[in-house]
C-alpha cells in the first residue's frame, strides 16, 4: 500500500468539519508556518520538495512562487484554480468535497508564504454544491481564528473567499481565470506580463491548482526533503489520478509518482483491469488534451522499458510514442471503442470551449469537428485525413493560450497511431452507420496480402 | 461560448424583474468579498442569483437589474452572460437536464442515455417539453467522469445512470414539480 498524503484521512468520521479535521492533525502546517517560520522559509521548503503544478503543466511550484513581484505598497494575491474542467479530471472535486479543510489550510499556509492578505478560490460553476461545502469550511475556519485578523497572534491577516464561475473550460487557463474573476469574459491575456507581475486587478498574483495547494500542507508539516523522497527523479511526491472510461474501478487514486503504469491499470488497488475483460486499445493518461496512445505504448515505452506514472516516463519518446501526465485525468479504451468517434467528440468539446479570440483556434476547431463528423458518419474522403493533419498543424503554436495546442494534439495523435481506423471509416461507410459500430465487431487491422 | 454565438433576447414581451430583499442582501454580502472599486468582480455570482430569481434564465430586464446593482454598463453584463454556458438567455423548463456527453462519459454510454431521454421526453436535445417541465441539453465535461453516465439538474449531480434510473428520476421530478436552481442549498 503506497503512502497517502492527501487522501489519508478521507472517510474518517467528522473529517469534513473543522473538529474532525483538527482531531486528525489538521491546521498543523498553519501553526508551524506562522509561529516558527518566515515566509521565505516556507517558499524554500516548497522549492526543496520539488512539487510541480498539479493542474496539468507540471511547472515547479517553488519557482513559480519565487517569480512573484513584490513592489512596496501593492497588495499581492493568491488565487486557487478550482475550475477543474479538463475532460477525464475530477480529482479536485473529490478533494474539496470530502476534505474541504485541507484546501483551506493549504491556502492559509501558501498565502502566508506569498505575503497575500486576500485570496480567492475560483471554482467552476457546475460545482456549486462543492462551493457551498467550501464556504462552510471557510466560515468554520473564520470562527475558530484560522482566518481573519492577526491569525494565531502572529500579526498576519488573511481573508479567503470562494468565487463561483459559470461554465467555461477556458477559465482553467490562468489569465482567463483572472479575467473571469474580474467579472469579464474569459479571454486569455497575452503573456508577458505574467500574473506574477500583473495578475488580478493588475496586482502580482499566483494562481495554483487545488491539489498543488493541498500538497503544501504535508510539505510544510514534514519538510520538503521528506516529500521529495517519494516519487522518482523530478517527479516528486504523490499525485491524484482520476480514472475513468473502460476500467473496472473508476475513481480517484493517490499514487506514488514512481508507480508502474501496468500496476496502476491492472491491480485491484487501483483501476482493477479493463472492463469486460477485453483487450486494452488506447489510453489517455492525463486529460483529453494530452496525446492518446495505443495500449501497448502505454504499458511499455518505445524502447521496451516499463512505463511509470511519472511526468518523465509518460512523456518518454515525445509525441511520437509518448504522451503526458497532464492533470491526471486518466481514461482507458477497450477494443469496443471507436477512436474516430472519440476524436470527433474531443474536437467538438474544443470547438465549444474555444473563446473565439484567435482565428486558428476559433475556425480550426470547428473545421476539424466538421471533417471528423463526416468521417465518423460514413461521409468522409481519404483526403480528409490529410486535411485534418494540416489543420491541426496550423492551430498548434499559433494561439494566445494553450487551448489551441490542446485541441490539436488529440487529433494529431489519433491520426499518428490509428490512421487505419480512419481509413476504415472512409472505405466502409455502411459498417460505421451504427453509433456503437465497434461494440459488436471490434476493429481489426486489415492484413494486406501480396502475391 | 465564443464559438457558439448566443443571441441576447429582445426586451419586448419579457416580464419585469426585480431582486427580492433576500437576494439583494446576498448580493451585498458577495460584493463585500472584493476590494473597494472592484465590485464588478461580483458579476458572475450575482448573475447566478438573478437567474435563480428569474425562473432559471436571464431576461434583458434581469441583466439590466444586475448592471444597476453593480453600477456598470448594460453591455458589460450582456457580453459576459452570453459567454458562459451556464447562463440561459432563453426560458428553460422547470427541470433543466444537462447530460454530459464528453468522451469519458461517451465511453460509458452517454450517447445512449441522451437517445433514451429524447425518446422518453419526446423532444430533441435543446428543446423543452410542451408542458414546460423539462429542457434537455447535452453539455461538455461536468467533472464526473468516474461516475458516468450522469446528468446535472440545478445544483445536483445524478450519477451512475441507467435507463431505469433515468426513468425513475423523471417520474420523481414530475411528481415533485419544483424548479431546481444552481444556487439551491
Amino acid at each position: 500500500m503506497a503512502r497517502k498524503l492527501l487522501l489519508e484521512h478521507i472517510g474518517k468520521p467528522g473529517i469534513r468539519g473543522l473538529e474532525g479535521y483538527r482531531a486528525n492533525g489538521g491546521y498543523r502546517s498553519v501553526e508551524k508556518a506562522l509561529k516558527t517560520m518566515t515566509p521565505e522559509a516556507v517558499v524554500d521548503e516548497v522549492k526543496k520538495s520539488g512539487l510541480r503544478g498539479r493542474g496539468g503543466a507540471g511547472f515547479p511550484t517553488g519557482l513559480k512562487w519565487s517569480f512573484l513581484a513584490k513592489p512596496p505598497g501593492v497588495p499581492r494575491h493568491l488565487v486557487c484554480n478550482a475550475d477543474e474542467s479538463e475532460p477525464g479530471t475530477f480529482k479536485d472535486r473529490y478533494l474539496m468535497e470530502f476534505i474541504p479543510h485541507l484546501l483551506v489550510e493549504g491556502m492559509i499556509t501558501s498565502s502566508f508564504a506569498l505575503g497575500a492578505n486576500l485570496s480567492y478560490i475560483y471554482i467552476r460553476g457546475e460545482y456549486f454544491y462543492v462551493a457551498r461545502i467550501l464556504e462552510q469550511a471557510i466560515a468554520e475556519a473564520y470562527a475558530a481564528g484560522w482566518l481573519g485578523k492577526n491569525i494565531l497572534g502572529s500579526g498576519y491577516d488573511l481573508d479567503l473567499h470562494v468565487h463561483i464561475g459559470a461554465g467555461a473550460y477556458i477559465c482553467g487557463e490562468e489569465t482567463a481565470l483572472l479575467e473571469s474573476l474580474e467579472g469579464k469574459r474569459g479571454n486569455p491575456r497575452i503573456k508577458p506580463p505574467f500574473p506574477a507581475v500583473k495578475g488580478l486587478w493588475d496586482r502580482p498574483t499566483v494562481v495554483n491548482n487545488v491539489e498543488t495547494l493541498a500538497a503544501v500542507v504535508p510539505i510544510v508539516n514534514e519538510g520538503g526533503e521528506e516529500y521529495a523522497k517519494l516519487g522518482i527523479g523530478k517527479s516528486t511526491g504523490t499525485k491524484l489520478i482520476s480514472a475513468g472510461g473502460h476500467i473496472n474501478k473508476p475513481g480517484v487514486y493517490e499514487i506514488d509518482l514512481s508507480l508502474p503504469a501496468e500496476e496502476f491499470l491492472m491491480s485491484d488497488e487501483y483501476c482493477g483491469g479493463i472492463s469486460g475483460g477485453r483487450p486494452l486499445k488506447a489510453v489517455v493518461p492525463g486529460g483529453s488534451s494530452v496525446p492518446i496512445i495505443p495500449g501497448e505504448l502505454f504499458l511499455k515505452t518505445a524502447k521496451g522499458e516499463p512505463r511509470l506514472m511519472s511526468y518523465e516516463s509518460l512523456s518518454d519518446g515525445g509525441f511520437a510514442s509518448g504522451s503526458m501526465l497532464g492533470s491526471g485525468g486518466f481514461y482507458a479504451y477497450n477494443d469496443t471503442a471507436c477512436i474516430v468517434r472519440s476524436t470527433w467528440n474531443h474536437t467538438r468539446f474544443y470547438h465549444h470551449e474555444s473563446c473565439g479570440q484567435c482565428s486558428p483556434c476559433r475556425e480550426g476547431t470547428g473545421w476539424m469537428e466538421k471533417v471528423l463528423h463526416r468521417i465518423e458518419h460514413g461521409g468522409g474522403h481519404m483526403e480528409d485525413i490529410d486535411l485534418l493533419w494540416d489543420i491541426q498543424r496550423k492551430i498548434e503554436g499559433n494561439t494566445i493560450c494553450p487551448l489551441g495546442d490542446a485541441a490539436a494534439w488529440p487529433v494529431a495523435s489519433a491520426i499518428r497511431h490509428f490512421r487505419d481506423e480512419f481509413e476504415f471509416h472512409v472505405k466502409y461507410p455502411t459498417k460505421v452507420k451504427d453509433p456503437n459500430h465497434f461494440a459488436k465487431e471490434p476493429f481489426r487491422k486489415e492484413v494486406k496480402m501480396y502475391a | 461560448m465564443g464559438a457558439t454565438v448566443k443571441a441576447v433576447t429582445v426586451r419586448e414581451g419579457t416580464p419585469p424583474f426585480a431582486f427580492s430583499e433576500a437576494a439583494l442582501a446576498e448580493c451585498r454580502t458577495i460584493i463585500a468579498r472584493y476590494p473597494e472599486g472592484k465590485s464588478k468582480s461580483a458579476l458572475l455570482p450575482i448573475l447566478h442569483i438573478a437567474q435563480s430569481e428569474n425562473n432559471g434564465w436571464l431576461s434583458v430586464n434581469a441583466m439590466d437589474a444586475v448592471a444597476q446593482v453593480l453600477g456598470i454598463q448594460h453591455i458589460e453584463v450582456y457580453e459576459v452572460a452570453s459567454f458562459y454556458s451556464m447562463f440561459n438567455l432563453h426560458p428553460v423548463g422547470t427541470y433543466h437536464l444537462e447530460v454530459c456527453r464528453t468522451s469519458p462519459c461517451m465511453l460509458r454510454g452517454a450517447d445512449d442515455l441522451i437517445t433514451h431521454l429524447e425518446k422518453r421526453l419526446n423532444i430533441h436535445v435543446g428543446e423543452t417539453t410542451k408542458d414546460g417541465l423539462f429542457t434537455l441539453k447535452a453539455v461538455e465535461c461536468l467533472g464526473a467522469c468516474g461516475y458516468a453516465p450522469m446528468l446535472q439538474c440545478g445544483a445536483k449531480f445524478h450519477e451512475h445512470l441507467t435507463p431505469e434510473k433515468a426513468d425513475a428520476l423523471i417520474e420523481q421530478m414530475r411528481a415533485e414539480n419544483k424548479r431546481q436552481n444552481y444556487t439551491d442549498r
